[in-house]
Protein backbone atom coordinates (compact mmCIF):
# COMPACT_ATOMS: atom_id res chain seq x y z
CA UNK A 1 0.00 0.00 0.00
CA UNK A 2 2.98 2.74 0.65
CA UNK A 3 4.36 1.74 -2.36
CA UNK A 4 1.21 2.38 -4.27
CA UNK A 5 0.95 5.51 -2.59
CA UNK A 6 4.58 6.22 -3.65
CA UNK A 7 4.34 5.69 -7.04
CA UNK A 8 0.92 7.15 -7.27
CA UNK A 9 2.52 10.60 -5.64
CA UNK A 10 5.10 10.61 -7.98
CA UNK A 11 2.86 10.35 -10.76
CA UNK A 12 0.98 12.97 -9.78
CA UNK A 13 3.42 15.65 -8.88
CA UNK A 14 4.76 14.64 -12.68
CA UNK A 15 1.68 15.31 -14.11
CA UNK A 16 0.96 18.52 -12.23
CA UNK A 17 4.12 19.98 -12.96
CA UNK A 18 3.71 19.11 -16.52
CA UNK A 19 -0.01 19.80 -16.17
CA UNK A 20 -0.68 20.19 -19.81
CA UNK A 21 -1.39 16.54 -20.31
CA UNK A 22 -4.40 16.55 -18.43
CA UNK A 23 -5.84 19.66 -19.66
CA UNK A 24 -5.29 18.71 -23.13
CA UNK A 25 -7.39 15.48 -22.70
CA UNK A 26 -10.04 17.76 -21.44
CA UNK A 27 -10.34 20.14 -23.79
CA UNK A 28 -9.93 17.11 -27.12
CA UNK A 29 -12.87 16.01 -25.08
CA UNK A 30 -14.91 18.64 -25.49
CA UNK A 31 -13.88 20.05 -28.79
CA UNK A 32 -14.93 16.50 -30.29
CA UNK A 33 -18.40 16.61 -28.74
CA UNK A 34 -18.99 20.01 -30.32
CA UNK A 35 -18.06 18.48 -33.44
CA UNK A 36 -21.14 16.94 -33.68
CA UNK A 37 -23.92 19.17 -33.48
CA UNK A 38 -21.67 20.97 -36.46
CA UNK A 39 -22.32 17.85 -38.59
CA UNK A 40 -25.54 16.64 -37.31
CA UNK A 41 -27.07 20.02 -37.68
CA UNK A 42 -28.37 21.82 -34.67
CA UNK A 43 -32.42 19.71 -34.31
CA UNK A 44 -32.71 19.40 -30.68
CA UNK A 45 -34.12 16.20 -30.69
CA UNK A 46 -31.50 14.23 -32.99
CA UNK A 47 -28.58 15.72 -30.69
CA UNK A 48 -30.77 14.42 -27.48
CA UNK A 49 -30.97 11.10 -29.34
CA UNK A 50 -27.09 10.76 -29.67
CA UNK A 51 -25.97 12.71 -26.74
CA UNK A 52 -24.84 9.62 -24.58
CA UNK A 53 -23.06 7.68 -27.36
CA UNK A 54 -21.27 10.73 -28.73
CA UNK A 55 -20.28 11.35 -24.73
CA UNK A 56 -19.04 8.17 -25.08
CA UNK A 57 -16.82 7.84 -27.66
CA UNK A 58 -15.42 11.17 -27.33
CA UNK A 59 -14.50 10.10 -23.83
CA UNK A 60 -13.01 7.34 -25.26
CA UNK A 61 -10.44 8.75 -27.71
CA UNK A 62 -9.84 11.70 -25.18
CA UNK A 63 -8.63 9.13 -22.81
CA UNK A 64 -6.78 6.92 -25.83
CA UNK A 65 -4.89 10.45 -26.59
CA UNK A 66 -3.19 10.20 -23.15
CA UNK A 67 -2.55 6.38 -22.92
CA UNK A 68 0.75 6.91 -25.31
CA UNK A 69 2.59 8.68 -22.41
CA UNK A 70 1.55 6.42 -19.46
CA UNK A 71 5.02 4.36 -19.99
CA UNK A 72 6.68 6.31 -22.50
CA UNK A 73 8.90 8.99 -20.88
CA UNK A 74 9.41 6.04 -18.15
CA UNK A 75 10.98 3.90 -21.00
CA UNK A 76 12.81 6.26 -22.45
CA UNK A 77 14.90 7.82 -19.41
CA UNK A 78 15.09 4.23 -17.91
CA UNK A 79 13.18 4.84 -14.84
CA UNK A 80 11.20 1.85 -16.12
CA UNK A 81 14.33 -0.42 -15.83
CA UNK A 82 14.85 0.52 -12.19
CA UNK A 83 11.23 0.04 -11.48
CA UNK A 84 11.51 -3.17 -13.44
CA UNK A 85 14.47 -4.45 -11.39
CA UNK A 86 13.24 -2.45 -8.11
CA UNK A 87 12.04 -5.30 -5.11
CA UNK A 88 8.53 -4.38 -5.49
CA UNK A 89 5.96 -6.24 -7.51
CA UNK A 90 5.87 -4.69 -11.33
CA UNK A 91 2.28 -5.44 -11.30
CA UNK A 92 1.66 -3.07 -7.97
CA UNK A 93 3.71 -0.08 -10.21
CA UNK A 94 1.22 -0.95 -12.74
CA UNK A 95 -1.78 -0.62 -10.85
CA UNK A 96 0.18 2.79 -8.60
CA UNK A 97 0.65 4.55 -12.61
CA UNK A 98 -2.63 3.72 -13.76
CA UNK A 99 -4.72 5.04 -11.08
CA UNK A 100 -2.93 7.81 -11.37
CA UNK A 101 -3.75 7.53 -15.15
CA UNK A 102 -7.45 7.98 -14.13
CA UNK A 103 -7.45 10.72 -11.66
CA UNK A 104 -5.52 12.61 -13.92
CA UNK A 105 -7.71 11.82 -17.13
CA UNK A 106 -11.31 9.84 -16.43
CA UNK A 107 -12.07 12.02 -13.66
CA UNK A 108 -11.54 14.95 -15.61
CA UNK A 109 -13.68 13.54 -18.11
CA UNK A 110 -16.60 12.41 -15.65
CA UNK A 111 -16.84 16.51 -14.70
CA UNK A 112 -16.92 17.51 -17.82
CA UNK A 113 -19.96 15.03 -18.94
CA UNK A 114 -22.65 16.72 -17.59
CA UNK A 115 -21.71 19.91 -19.25
CA UNK A 116 -21.34 17.97 -22.82
CA UNK A 117 -25.10 16.36 -21.78
CA UNK A 118 -26.44 20.04 -21.30
CA UNK A 119 -24.59 20.90 -24.39
CA UNK A 120 -26.28 18.23 -26.52
CA UNK A 121 -29.89 18.35 -25.20
CA UNK A 122 -29.86 15.46 -22.81
CA UNK A 123 -32.63 14.81 -20.71
CA UNK A 124 -31.26 15.68 -17.23
CA UNK A 125 -32.79 12.36 -15.95
CA UNK A 126 -29.44 10.95 -17.84
CA UNK A 127 -26.89 12.90 -15.67
CA UNK A 128 -27.12 11.03 -12.86
CA UNK A 129 -26.57 7.82 -14.61
CA UNK A 130 -24.44 9.31 -17.12
CA UNK A 131 -21.47 10.24 -14.14
CA UNK A 132 -22.17 6.70 -12.07
CA UNK A 133 -21.46 4.90 -15.50
CA UNK A 134 -18.48 7.20 -16.14
CA UNK A 135 -17.38 6.41 -13.01
CA UNK A 136 -17.31 3.14 -13.15
CA UNK A 137 -16.64 2.99 -17.21
CA UNK A 138 -13.25 5.14 -17.14
CA UNK A 139 -11.23 3.16 -14.75
CA UNK A 140 -11.28 0.26 -16.76
CA UNK A 141 -10.72 2.55 -19.98
CA UNK A 142 -7.46 2.99 -18.16
CA UNK A 143 -6.81 -0.17 -16.97
CA UNK A 144 -7.06 -1.73 -20.34
CA UNK A 145 -5.03 1.07 -22.05
CA UNK A 146 -2.09 0.42 -19.41
CA UNK A 147 -1.77 -3.55 -21.55
CA UNK A 148 -1.83 -1.45 -25.37
CA UNK A 149 0.62 1.38 -23.19
CA UNK A 150 2.74 -1.01 -22.51
CA UNK A 151 2.80 -3.60 -25.39
CA UNK A 152 3.88 -0.21 -27.29
CA UNK A 153 7.35 0.42 -25.82
CA UNK A 154 9.83 0.85 -28.72
CA UNK A 155 7.92 0.50 -31.35
CA UNK A 156 7.78 3.61 -33.86
CA UNK A 157 4.61 5.83 -34.05
CA UNK A 158 3.32 4.14 -31.06
CA UNK A 159 -0.05 6.76 -30.78
CA UNK A 160 -1.18 5.29 -33.78
CA UNK A 161 -0.61 1.62 -33.03
CA UNK A 162 -2.10 1.79 -29.34
CA UNK A 163 -5.31 2.90 -30.46
CA UNK A 164 -5.60 0.10 -33.11
CA UNK A 165 -4.62 -2.09 -30.34
CA UNK A 166 -7.03 -0.89 -27.71
CA UNK A 167 -10.23 0.49 -29.48
CA UNK A 168 -11.61 -2.77 -29.93
CA UNK A 169 -10.92 -3.50 -26.67
CA UNK A 170 -13.12 -0.84 -25.57
CA UNK A 171 -16.10 -1.93 -27.27
CA UNK A 172 -17.75 -3.76 -24.21
CA UNK A 173 -17.47 -0.33 -21.78
CA UNK A 174 -19.10 1.68 -24.78
CA UNK A 175 -22.10 -0.68 -25.43
CA UNK A 176 -23.06 -1.17 -21.71
CA UNK A 177 -21.14 2.72 -20.56
CA UNK A 178 -23.98 4.25 -23.49
CA UNK A 179 -26.73 1.43 -22.78
CA UNK A 180 -27.15 2.56 -19.00
CA UNK A 181 -27.86 6.21 -19.99
CA UNK A 182 -29.93 5.07 -23.00
CA UNK A 183 -32.08 3.07 -20.21
CA UNK A 184 -32.23 5.54 -17.95
CA UNK A 185 -33.11 8.14 -20.23
CA UNK A 186 -36.10 6.17 -21.04
CA UNK A 187 -37.23 5.33 -17.59
CA UNK A 188 -35.84 2.11 -17.30
CA UNK A 189 -33.74 0.33 -14.70
CA UNK A 190 -30.10 1.09 -15.35
CA UNK A 191 -28.80 -1.49 -12.81
CA UNK A 192 -28.29 -4.37 -15.35
CA UNK A 193 -25.85 -2.19 -17.37
CA UNK A 194 -23.93 -0.96 -14.47
CA UNK A 195 -23.21 -4.35 -12.80
CA UNK A 196 -22.10 -5.24 -16.01
CA UNK A 197 -19.90 -2.64 -16.15
CA UNK A 198 -18.72 -3.14 -12.68
CA UNK A 199 -18.03 -6.46 -13.80
CA UNK A 200 -15.84 -5.67 -16.70
CA UNK A 201 -14.07 -3.24 -14.21
CA UNK A 202 -13.28 -6.00 -11.60
CA UNK A 203 -11.86 -8.23 -14.44
CA UNK A 204 -9.89 -5.64 -15.93
CA UNK A 205 -8.32 -4.17 -12.53
CA UNK A 206 -7.46 -8.56 -11.63
CA UNK A 207 -6.11 -8.97 -15.32
CA UNK A 208 -4.71 -5.69 -16.88
CA UNK A 209 -1.86 -5.36 -14.12
CA UNK A 210 -0.70 -8.99 -15.02
CA UNK A 211 -0.54 -8.04 -18.75
CA UNK A 212 1.05 -4.76 -18.47
CA UNK A 213 3.83 -5.76 -15.99
CA UNK A 214 4.74 -8.92 -18.33
CA UNK A 215 4.42 -6.37 -21.73
CA UNK A 216 6.85 -4.07 -19.28
CA UNK A 217 9.18 -6.83 -18.38
CA UNK A 218 9.31 -7.80 -21.95
CA UNK A 219 9.93 -3.91 -22.58
CA UNK A 220 12.96 -3.57 -20.97
CA UNK A 221 14.82 -7.07 -21.61
CA UNK B 1 33.79 -14.09 9.88
CA UNK B 2 37.03 -15.40 7.80
CA UNK B 3 34.71 -18.04 6.52
CA UNK B 4 31.99 -16.13 5.28
CA UNK B 5 34.80 -13.69 3.77
CA UNK B 6 35.77 -16.17 1.77
CA UNK B 7 33.01 -17.90 1.01
CA UNK B 8 32.09 -17.42 -3.01
CA UNK B 9 28.41 -16.18 -3.09
CA UNK B 10 28.14 -14.67 -6.56
CA UNK B 11 28.77 -16.88 -9.34
CA UNK B 12 27.87 -17.14 -13.28
CA UNK B 13 28.17 -20.55 -15.50
CA UNK B 14 28.48 -21.29 -19.22
CA UNK B 15 26.79 -17.74 -19.79
CA UNK B 16 26.03 -17.51 -23.20
CA UNK B 17 24.40 -14.26 -24.46
CA UNK B 18 22.54 -13.05 -27.53
CA UNK B 19 21.33 -9.61 -28.10
CA UNK B 20 18.79 -9.45 -31.40
CA UNK B 21 20.42 -11.97 -33.75
CA UNK B 22 23.92 -11.52 -32.49
CA UNK B 23 26.12 -13.81 -29.69
CA UNK B 24 27.58 -11.40 -27.39
CA UNK B 25 29.55 -13.68 -25.43
CA UNK B 26 29.58 -17.77 -24.62
CA UNK B 27 30.89 -20.04 -22.09
CA UNK B 28 31.40 -16.92 -19.56
CA UNK B 29 32.40 -17.40 -15.64
CA UNK B 30 33.02 -15.51 -13.40
CA UNK B 31 32.33 -15.92 -8.99
CA UNK B 32 32.66 -13.14 -6.55
CA UNK B 33 33.13 -13.14 -2.64
CA UNK B 34 31.65 -10.41 -0.23
CA UNK B 35 34.20 -7.68 -1.09
CA UNK B 36 34.93 -8.54 -3.97
CA UNK B 37 35.20 -5.77 -6.98
CA UNK B 38 34.93 -7.01 -10.34
CA UNK B 39 36.11 -4.94 -13.12
CA UNK B 40 34.35 -5.85 -16.97
CA UNK B 41 36.95 -5.15 -19.23
CA UNK B 42 36.05 -5.47 -23.30
CA UNK B 43 36.28 -3.46 -26.54
CA UNK B 44 32.76 -2.03 -27.26
CA UNK B 45 29.99 -4.32 -27.86
CA UNK B 46 32.08 -7.27 -25.78
CA UNK B 47 29.14 -7.80 -23.98
CA UNK B 48 30.05 -5.68 -20.83
CA UNK B 49 26.48 -3.80 -20.37
CA UNK B 50 24.41 -7.18 -21.30
CA UNK B 51 26.86 -9.23 -18.92
CA UNK B 52 25.71 -6.74 -15.96
CA UNK B 53 21.69 -6.36 -16.90
CA UNK B 54 22.20 -10.79 -17.18
CA UNK B 55 23.41 -9.85 -13.92
CA UNK B 56 20.80 -7.75 -12.70
CA UNK B 57 17.77 -10.63 -14.04
CA UNK B 58 16.74 -7.73 -16.93
CA UNK B 59 17.28 -10.14 -19.14
CA UNK B 60 18.27 -14.00 -19.49
CA UNK B 61 21.27 -15.70 -20.73
CA UNK B 62 20.50 -17.66 -23.56
CA UNK B 63 22.75 -20.89 -21.86
CA UNK B 64 24.01 -20.89 -18.36
CA UNK B 65 23.46 -19.52 -14.68
CA UNK B 66 23.85 -16.75 -12.50
CA UNK B 67 23.64 -17.93 -8.89
CA UNK B 68 24.28 -16.47 -5.54
CA UNK B 69 24.96 -18.83 -2.84
CA UNK B 70 24.17 -21.93 -4.75
CA UNK B 71 21.01 -20.54 -5.74
CA UNK B 72 19.96 -19.82 -9.46
CA UNK B 73 18.86 -15.76 -8.96
CA UNK B 74 15.52 -16.81 -11.47
CA UNK B 75 14.42 -18.63 -8.92
CA UNK B 76 13.83 -16.08 -6.45
CA UNK B 77 14.25 -12.60 -8.25
CA UNK B 78 12.48 -10.68 -5.53
CA UNK B 79 15.08 -11.28 -3.10
CA UNK B 80 17.58 -10.74 -5.87
CA UNK B 81 16.23 -7.41 -6.25
CA UNK B 82 16.10 -6.78 -3.04
CA UNK B 83 19.72 -7.52 -2.57
CA UNK B 84 20.77 -5.87 -5.57
CA UNK B 85 21.52 -2.06 -6.96
CA UNK B 86 22.41 -0.98 -10.66
CA UNK B 87 22.95 1.59 -12.27
CA UNK B 88 22.26 1.49 -16.16
CA UNK B 89 23.62 4.11 -18.75
CA UNK B 90 20.66 6.36 -18.20
CA UNK B 91 20.59 8.33 -15.10
CA UNK B 92 16.60 7.97 -14.77
CA UNK B 93 16.39 11.92 -13.02
CA UNK B 94 13.29 13.41 -14.14
CA UNK B 95 13.24 17.15 -15.24
CA UNK B 96 10.40 18.74 -13.03
CA UNK B 97 10.95 17.01 -10.16
CA UNK B 98 13.62 18.54 -7.43
CA UNK B 99 16.56 15.85 -6.86
CA UNK B 100 15.15 14.98 -3.24
CA UNK B 101 11.73 14.51 -4.88
CA UNK B 102 13.51 11.91 -7.63
CA UNK B 103 15.17 9.82 -5.09
CA UNK B 104 12.46 9.90 -3.08
CA UNK B 105 10.81 7.39 -5.03
CA UNK B 106 13.54 4.93 -5.06
CA UNK B 107 13.89 5.20 -1.03
CA UNK B 108 10.25 4.56 -0.92
CA UNK B 109 10.21 1.16 -3.12
CA UNK B 110 13.32 0.17 -0.26
CA UNK B 111 11.85 -0.37 2.63
CA UNK B 112 13.72 2.84 4.08
CA UNK B 113 12.66 3.88 7.42
CA UNK B 114 13.56 7.84 7.56
CA UNK B 115 13.52 8.53 4.04
CA UNK B 116 14.64 12.00 4.18
CA UNK B 117 17.90 11.36 6.51
CA UNK B 118 18.89 8.57 4.06
CA UNK B 119 18.47 11.06 1.20
CA UNK B 120 20.47 13.37 2.87
CA UNK B 121 23.14 10.86 3.64
CA UNK B 122 23.51 9.93 -0.16
CA UNK B 123 23.55 13.44 -1.53
CA UNK B 124 26.34 14.44 1.56
CA UNK B 125 27.99 11.09 0.02
CA UNK B 126 28.07 12.50 -3.40
CA UNK B 127 28.72 16.00 -2.42
CA UNK B 128 25.68 17.25 -3.96
CA UNK B 129 23.42 18.13 -0.71
CA UNK B 130 23.45 21.94 -1.13
CA UNK B 131 21.27 20.51 -5.11
CA UNK B 132 18.88 18.86 -3.00
CA UNK B 133 16.04 21.05 -3.87
CA UNK B 134 16.88 22.25 -7.39
CA UNK B 135 14.93 21.07 -10.00
CA UNK B 136 16.91 17.78 -12.31
CA UNK B 137 16.44 20.71 -15.22
CA UNK B 138 19.24 22.52 -14.01
CA UNK B 139 21.73 20.00 -13.21
CA UNK B 140 24.29 19.40 -15.44
CA UNK B 141 25.39 15.72 -16.78
CA UNK B 142 27.75 15.14 -13.82
CA UNK B 143 25.51 16.44 -11.36
CA UNK B 144 22.67 13.99 -12.64
CA UNK B 145 25.13 11.22 -12.90
CA UNK B 146 25.96 11.61 -9.13
CA UNK B 147 22.37 11.74 -8.53
CA UNK B 148 21.81 8.27 -10.07
CA UNK B 149 24.59 7.79 -7.74
CA UNK B 150 23.26 8.77 -4.28
CA UNK B 151 20.07 6.08 -5.62
CA UNK B 152 22.09 2.95 -5.20
CA UNK B 153 23.25 4.37 -1.49
CA UNK B 154 19.50 4.38 -0.69
CA UNK B 155 18.92 1.08 1.03
CA UNK B 156 20.47 -1.86 2.29
CA UNK B 157 22.31 -3.55 -0.32
CA UNK B 158 24.92 -6.72 -0.78
CA UNK B 159 25.28 -6.29 -5.41
CA UNK B 160 26.39 -2.99 -7.09
CA UNK B 161 26.30 -3.58 -10.77
CA UNK B 162 27.39 -0.48 -12.37
CA UNK B 163 27.61 -0.03 -15.79
CA UNK B 164 29.88 2.79 -16.80
CA UNK B 165 29.38 4.82 -13.50
CA UNK B 166 32.29 7.63 -14.65
CA UNK B 167 30.90 8.51 -17.25
CA UNK B 168 30.12 12.53 -16.89
CA UNK B 169 32.05 12.48 -13.48
CA UNK B 170 34.69 14.89 -12.69
CA UNK B 171 38.22 13.58 -11.22
CA UNK B 172 37.10 14.41 -7.84
CA UNK B 173 33.20 12.50 -8.49
CA UNK B 174 35.70 9.89 -9.46
CA UNK B 175 37.57 9.91 -6.52
CA UNK B 176 34.40 9.79 -3.84
CA UNK B 177 33.01 7.19 -6.29
CA UNK B 178 36.43 4.96 -5.32
CA UNK B 179 35.97 5.90 -1.62
CA UNK B 180 32.20 4.83 -1.64
CA UNK B 181 32.91 1.59 -3.82
CA UNK B 182 35.71 0.87 -1.17
CA UNK B 183 33.67 1.22 2.18
CA UNK B 184 30.78 -0.60 0.30
CA UNK B 185 33.20 -3.29 -0.07
CA UNK B 186 34.67 -2.94 3.43
CA UNK B 187 31.15 -3.79 4.68
CA UNK B 188 30.79 -7.30 2.30
CA UNK B 189 29.61 -5.81 -0.68
CA UNK B 190 30.00 -7.28 -4.22
CA UNK B 191 30.71 -4.64 -6.56
CA UNK B 192 30.99 -5.48 -10.77
CA UNK B 193 31.22 -2.82 -13.07
CA UNK B 194 32.80 -1.55 -16.44
CA UNK B 195 34.47 1.38 -17.16
CA UNK B 196 37.10 3.08 -19.04
CA UNK B 197 38.20 5.37 -16.88
CA UNK B 198 40.85 3.92 -14.22
CA UNK B 199 38.80 4.22 -10.76
CA UNK B 200 41.23 3.81 -8.12
CA UNK B 201 39.79 1.05 -6.14
CA UNK B 202 41.91 -1.53 -3.95
CA UNK B 203 42.74 -4.17 -6.01
CA UNK B 204 39.69 -4.85 -8.65
CA UNK B 205 39.38 -8.30 -10.31
CA UNK B 206 39.73 -8.05 -14.16
CA UNK B 207 37.51 -9.95 -16.27
CA UNK B 208 38.28 -9.94 -19.47
CA UNK B 209 35.13 -10.28 -21.95
CA UNK B 210 36.83 -10.09 -24.88
CA UNK B 211 38.50 -13.66 -24.13
CA UNK B 212 34.70 -14.65 -24.61
CA UNK B 213 33.61 -13.61 -27.41
CA UNK B 214 32.54 -15.38 -30.62
CA UNK B 215 35.83 -15.05 -32.78
CA UNK B 216 34.16 -16.64 -36.05
CA UNK B 217 31.57 -14.81 -35.56
CA UNK B 218 32.16 -11.38 -38.34
CA UNK B 219 33.90 -13.85 -40.72
CA UNK B 220 30.43 -16.28 -40.68
CA UNK B 221 28.25 -13.21 -40.98
CA UNK B 222 30.36 -12.22 -44.11
CA UNK B 223 30.24 -16.15 -45.08
CA UNK B 224 26.50 -16.43 -44.96
CA UNK B 225 26.11 -12.54 -46.76
CA UNK B 226 28.21 -13.95 -49.51
CA UNK B 227 26.68 -17.62 -50.19
CA UNK B 228 23.29 -16.47 -50.27
CA UNK B 229 21.39 -17.43 -47.91
CA UNK B 230 19.27 -20.32 -50.18
CA UNK B 231 22.55 -21.85 -50.19
CA UNK B 232 23.36 -22.75 -46.68
CA UNK B 233 20.06 -21.88 -44.81
CA UNK B 234 22.02 -23.76 -42.10
CA UNK B 235 25.39 -22.52 -42.10
CA UNK B 236 24.90 -20.68 -38.72
CA UNK B 237 24.30 -24.15 -37.50
CA UNK B 238 27.93 -25.54 -38.45
CA UNK B 239 29.94 -23.08 -37.37
CA UNK B 240 32.87 -25.39 -37.01
CA UNK B 241 33.04 -27.72 -40.51
CA UNK B 242 32.83 -23.85 -42.24
CA UNK B 243 35.50 -22.38 -40.13
CA UNK B 244 38.43 -24.80 -40.37
CA UNK B 245 38.25 -25.01 -44.78
CA UNK B 246 39.48 -22.07 -46.78
CA UNK B 247 40.45 -19.24 -43.94
CA UNK B 248 41.83 -16.82 -46.13
CA UNK B 249 44.67 -14.54 -44.18
CA UNK B 250 42.16 -11.78 -45.20
CA UNK B 251 39.69 -12.85 -43.36
CA UNK B 252 41.43 -14.21 -40.70
CA UNK B 253 42.46 -10.15 -39.86
CA UNK B 254 38.67 -9.05 -39.36
CA UNK B 255 38.80 -12.15 -36.67
CA UNK B 256 38.55 -10.80 -33.38
CA UNK B 257 40.50 -13.43 -31.20
CA UNK B 258 42.15 -12.44 -27.85
CA UNK B 259 43.90 -16.06 -27.74
CA UNK B 260 46.40 -14.65 -30.28
CA UNK B 261 47.00 -17.54 -31.90
CA UNK B 262 46.18 -17.04 -35.34
CA UNK B 263 48.37 -14.74 -35.59
CA UNK B 264 50.99 -17.71 -34.68
CA UNK B 265 49.21 -19.70 -37.42
CA UNK B 266 49.37 -17.55 -39.47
Amino acid sequence: MKILIAILARDLRLALRQGADSIMVVAFFIVTTTLFPFGVGPEANILARIASGVIWVSALLAAMLSLERVFQTDFEDGTLELLAISPVPLELVVLGKVLAHWLTTGLPLIIAAPLMAVMLNMNSAGFGTLMLAMLVGTPALSLIGAIGAALILGARRGGVLVSLLVLPLYIPVLIFGAGAVEASLLGLPAGEHLQIMGAILLLTLALAPLAAARALRLAVE
Amino acid sequence: MVCVAWMIVFTGSDLTCRRGERLVFTDLAFDARPGDALMLRGRNGAGKSSLLRLMAGLSEPLAGTICWENENIREDMPAHRARMQYLGHQDAVKPVLTVRDNLRLWASLRDVDNVDAAIDQALDALGILHLANSSGRFLSSGQKRRTALARILLGESELWLLDEPTVGLDRESCADLARLVDDFRAKGGIVVYSTHVDLEIAAPRILNLDEFAIPMFDWLRDEIGEDADAQHPDASTTPASTTRDGTSPSRRKKIHSPSTDFEGIA
